[in-house]
């Protein structure tokens, strides 16, 4: 392992200005991924600067309904939040879907957004990964590749975002406060992630060394009707082969409103905005959502091991839509 | 067997020190002047090393050495070619250890081993397994000493003429091991002498090995093995890990603690080799067997043969005029495969007891009842008779405590939601061996009593089944006993693995301390230590050999998502019929852990392997996935009262590995009664379900 500085900042501007200062520093938060990774030689910091003791771990309701989260809110903390699981059901749900209890217990809000790709190649130094070394080639787009992505992939990257978090934040419109050295700003979360493109190893729109201070949910009432549905190799800890976030709002059968996001078929979380579409408007029927999934996978275009995805998430999308569906008519 | 230790449940004698944290493993222990030595593995498949420049990483802070051919310690050769670790430049299959990095630190060494510069001269390779492989080939003999095909009556005229006839092929990828605790050593030299710490299933036999590679006389070394976390059969045999210790410990000349990453347990440590397995099967309208085919293609690497014997279980289980089995081998350029939990049984079962479910449905009768037709009191291998065989006992009991009788035998029959829901049954059988073993007992005149003997308690439970043993054969109650194992200056017993431990070693046991009480004066203590021991050599050695095996019957039924795909174990059931169970509580962990282990084979693990690089992509937990306590929602264990006065004076069969076997194939069984679809090559995956037509 790389030998590191470690660095426990006092104050936001403290953390910031010492990643502007450092090259290679990274924030530490839980270190369930970043750890993991620098004794894989995936990262390799010089400076850990250790935000865990910043201010960023209480969760605020907002005068206007909505929630701030601090950056470094526990998972498992998160998802037993009383609002949360009153108002945002879909967020503990796919909280309570990832990882293990005690991954949960360390993982933070903002490290959960950032962890990085599960794809294999990217954890073995030993083999070509345009992501950890630009230029090496992609070993996943003729390897094995039925974990990664079926949407919006490019030649030089096929990786997936891993997180189920993610997929509910980008279905409910979260907004990520943010700091770098030009201050503070808000980033839609949806614009948080990037496609791979030609710059796989730009995964986000974050300026380097820029600090995730805390995520914002708007009042969202039509999410107390949401669900994560997420499927995977094994009962529990495993990542998603699949998974979809949904918020239904029914006026009588006809969608009023509707939220979809997938994960585990692209680069980033995927909000649906096709499929919403598609459904907007019309009567609610699981032939319609399936339409809509259909619609929002056109573009699909499967690699070699994961044509299974485009039946798998067009199944959640359908079986989500009409449980919420159900309920909402109950 | 007079106090009656042996029946009764007893808590693991180290249970406490296990659950708080004080029980030892080999890198735990406290030793001076520690150093630790980091494994680096080979980045090509095949070819040869040409320069290896340690500059970079002895410059590295905390390095002390980069122990490689070119430097390290020379070793003897071997009969086996994989431990000849450090000795030479050629490399025969990726991820190959060719260097250990000693520093000061883990971390240091860790860093170190990155710094190392090596180059290659690399050549093409091969590694995939294929049915068209042009190296395919018969070897001699499969393991560990089987005839490599057999032949009785004429099959293909048998299999021609029968009216009911399958013939279908099951693949299996590369499984891996993968014990909580890794293959692991500490390694130290004394004036010439060798101490190690070592996790390994069998200290008398990783002595053994040392003494050979490192040309001393056995009084020379020492191999501790107090506590071991698991091992599945790939600790079986000396593993890189303590040839690398003790060669990096006596080049520094300091104790070296050396430990393999889980990434480097996807390979060098040996794994379950894949298997190709075309089986056919021919009965008469009634469900007869009238011929029997399996054809088991596996692989093995280049510096040595690993010749699985899958199609062994074939052989003895089920009778019919006109059989045949054969095997053949490709050599890859691959690390040597190795025992995992019932090497040869385990997949070999999977495969005949699914082409059993298959020609049940073929001939239209109950997949129980097709297995008690063709039972058979005979060994149709060796034409003998079994020395016990309670294969329909336990068909018949399983299917009672499950509830087999309600079950409707068409596919799809049952649906809970959006779950379709079925049912499977396999059965299951194992050798039963037992090999020689020595021990000591010895009475103290304060009326306790102590066991010695180097029995490796990988975690199942042998030390307190022994201590049970020894008490029943003295004669006194436990309490009064000590039992002493874990170390090779012990008296020397065979390894913990293939399901023979508990035989080898209580028979030791008990003739020692029958020995013993035979010196001892009538219903009194010694008024000095009195030891007696005993050598079972020539005893076990002039067993008649006679067909021995331990038999189960395993239920399970599953639910399977009707648009997902997903596949859920609803529940398990197994019946066993094992001989004398010394301890409920250890018995019923090994037979539910094998168990276990069969569900993650049938729906769970695989080995991804990527041809261009030549190893397997998925080498950790969070991507080899195996089952967790969440997908074990319901899990029973049962074993009849078997008693058979041909085993052993115990009489007892092992229980370690027949729990795995069969597993697979009633969990395979059942997907196909819940969804109609028979998936052939595990494991059994969403992947391979989801949009396929016949399942919605
Ligand atoms: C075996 C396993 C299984 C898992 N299964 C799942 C699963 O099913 N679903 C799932 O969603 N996740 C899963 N995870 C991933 C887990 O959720 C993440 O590791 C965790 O959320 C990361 O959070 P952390 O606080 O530990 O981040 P860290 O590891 O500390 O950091 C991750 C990254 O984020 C950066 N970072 C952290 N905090 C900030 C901040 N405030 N601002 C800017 N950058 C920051 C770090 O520099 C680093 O690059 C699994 C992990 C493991 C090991
Ligand atoms: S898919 Fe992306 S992360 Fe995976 S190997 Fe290709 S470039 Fe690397």
């Amino acid at each position: 392992m790389r030998p590191f500085r470690y660095h426990r900042p006092a104050d936001v501007a403290e953390a910031v200005a010492v990643l502007g200062a450092e090259p290679q520093a990274a924030y530490l938060a839980g270190g369930t991924n970043l750890v993991d990774l620098m004794k894989l030689g995936v990262q390799r910091p010089d400076v850990l600067v250790d935000v865990n003791r910043l201010p960023l771990d209480t969760v605020q309701e907002l005068p206007d309904g909505g929630l701030r989260i601090g950056a470094t809110v526990r998972n498992s903390d998160l998802a037993a939040h009383p609002v949360v699981r009153r108002d945002y059901p879909v967020l503990a749900r796919a909280l309570l879907a990832a990882a293990s209890g005690q991954l949960r217990n360390l993982a933070t809000t903002g490290g959960n957004l950032l962890q990085r790709t599960r794809c294999v190649y990217f954890q073995d130094t030993g083999k070509a990964c345009n992501k950890r070394d630009p230029g090496s080639g992609c070993a996943a787009l003729h390897g094995q590749n039925r974990d990664l992505a079926v949407l919006d992939w490019s030649e030089q990257c096929v990786a997936t975002h891993p997180s189920d978090l993610a997929v509910a934040l980008a279905a409910l419109d979260a907004v990520v406060e943010v700091h770098d050295t030009d201050g503070a700003r808000d980033v839609p979360l949806a614009a948080l992630h990037r496609s791979p493109g030609t710059q796989p190893e730009r995964e986000t729109t974050l300026a380097r060394g820029a600090l995730i201070t805390a995520v914002r949910l708007p009042a969202l009432p039509a999410a107390r009707r949401s669900a994560y549905l997420k499927v995977r190799d094994r009962a529990s800890f495993a990542f998603a082969a699949g998974s979809v976030a949904a918020v239904l709002d029914l006026d009588g059968e006809v969608v009023r409103d509707v939220r979809l996001a997938y994960g585990a078929v692209a680069h980033r979380p995927w909000r649906a905005y096709r499929a919403e579409e598609e459904l907007r408007g019309r009567p609610f029927s699981p032939e319609l959502a399936a339409a809509a999934a259909d619609a929002e996978l056109a573009e699909a275009r499967p690699l070699r091991h994961n044509g299974f995805k485009l039946p798998l998430t067009r199944a959640i999308t359908v079986r989500v839509l009409t449980e919420l569906a159900a309920r909402a008519a109950s | 067997m007079s106090a009656g230790a042996v029946g009764r449940a007893y808590p693991r004698l180290e249970g406490r020190e296990k659950v708080t944290g004080t029980a030892r493993y080999a890198v735990e222990y406290p030793v001076d002047g520690v150093t630790y030595g980091w494994a680096v593995p080979s980045a090509v498949v095949r070819g040869r090393i040409t320069r290896v420049d340690p500059a970079q990483a002895l410059a590295s802070p905390g390095v002390l050495a980069v122990v490689h051919h070119g430097n390290a310690p020379r070793l003897a050769p071997g009969p086996e070619p994989d431990l000849w670790l450090l000795q030479e430049p050629t490399v025969h299959y990726r991820g190959q250890f060719i260097a250990v990095v000693v520093a000061t630190s883990l971390e240091a060494a860790r860093e170190g081993a990155r710094l190392v510069r090596i180059d290659y001269d690399a050549g093409p390779h091969s590694t995939v397994l294929t049915d068209d492989h042009p190296g395919l080939y018969k070897p001699d003999h499969i393991n560990p000493s089987y005839p490599t095909d057999t032949a009785e009556g004429d099959f293909d005229a048998g299999y021609a003429a029968a009216p009911v006839r399958v013939d279908v092929t099951y693949r299996t990828p590369a499984y891996h091991n993968n014990p909580m605790e890794p293959h692991a050593t500490t390694a130290q030299w004394h004036d010439g002498r060798l101490l190690v710490h070592d996790s390994n299933q069998g200290a008398s036999s990783v002595r053994a090995t040392l003494a050979e590679l490192f040309e001393l006389p056995r009084e020379s070394v020492r191999v501790v093995t107090q506590h071991v976390g698991g091992g599945f059969g790939s600790k079986g045999y000396a593993k890189a890990a303590v040839v690398l210790a003790a060669l990096a410990a006596r080049h520094v000349d300091r104790p070296v603690r050396l430990a393999l990453t889980r990434q480097q347990l996807f390979g060098p440590i040996g794994y379950r080799t894949p298997t190709i397995q075309r089986v056919r099967l021919a009965a008469d309208a009634d469900g007869r067997l009238t011929a029997i085919c399996h054809d088991a293609i596996s692989q093995t690497s280049t510096m040595r043969e690993f010749a699985e014997q899958t199609a062994v279980y074939t052989r003895s289980m089920y009778a019919a005029p006109h059989r045949r089995t054969t095997h053949r081998l490709v050599r890859l350029d691959v690390p040597t495969p190795f025992w995992m939990r019932a090497p040869g049984e385990c997949p070999g079962a999977y495969a005949l007891e699914s082409a059993m479910d298959e020609l049940a449905v073929a001939v239209g009768i109950d997949p129980v009842e097709l297995r008690i037709r063709n039972d058979t009191e005979v060994d149709p291998d060796q034409g003998r008779p079994f020395t016990s065989r309670n294969l329909v006992a336990c068909l018949r009991e399983g299917a009672q405590r499950f509830g087999w009788a309600d079950r409707d035998p068409a596919p799809r029959s049952r649906r809970d939601g959006h779950w379709l829901v079925g049912s499977g049954v396999a059965g299951s059988s194992y050798p039963a061996r037992a090999r020689p073993c020595s021990a000591t007992a010895t009475a103290r005149p304060d009326g306790s009593f102590l066991v010695r003997i180097n029995v490796t308690d990988i975690g199942t439970g042998a030390r307190t089944a022994m201590w049970q043993v020894a008490a029943d054969a003295l004669g006194v109650p436990p309490e009064r006993v000590a039992i002493s194992i874990g170390d090779s200056d012990l008296p020397t017993a065979p390894v913990a693995g293939g399901s023979m431990g508990t035989a080898s070693w209580s028979w030791a046991v008990i003739r020692a301390c029958q020995a013993l009480r035979g010196k001892l004066p009538e219903g009194g203590s010694p008024d000095r230590d009195v030891s007696a021991e005993a050598d079972t050599s020539d005893e076990v050695g002039g067993q008649p050999t006679l067909p021995r095996y331990a038999y189960g019957a395993q239920f399970a039924e599953v639910r399977v998502d009707a648009t997902t795909g997903e596949v859920r174990l609803n529940r398990m059931l197994g019946v066993f019929a094992a001989g004398q169970v010394v301890n409920p509580t250890t018995a019923r962990s090994q037979l539910i852990g094998g168990m276990t282990m069969g569900l993650s084979m049938a729906l769970h693990e695989e080995g991804v392997l990527d041809e261009r690089y030549g190893d397997w992509v998925n080498h950790d937990l969070a991507t080899y996935h195996i089952t967790g306590c969440a997908d074990v929602e319901s899990i029973e264990a049962y074993w009849l009262d078997e008693r058979d006065g041909e085993l052993n004076p115990a009489g007892v069969k092992g229980i370690g590995e027949i729990g795995i076997v069969g597993a697979a194939a009633a969990i395979a069984n059942a997907v196909h009664h819940a969804t109609g679809v028979r998936i052939r090559d595990l494991p059994i995956r969403l992947d391979k379900l989801v949009g396929v037509s016949e399942l919605a």
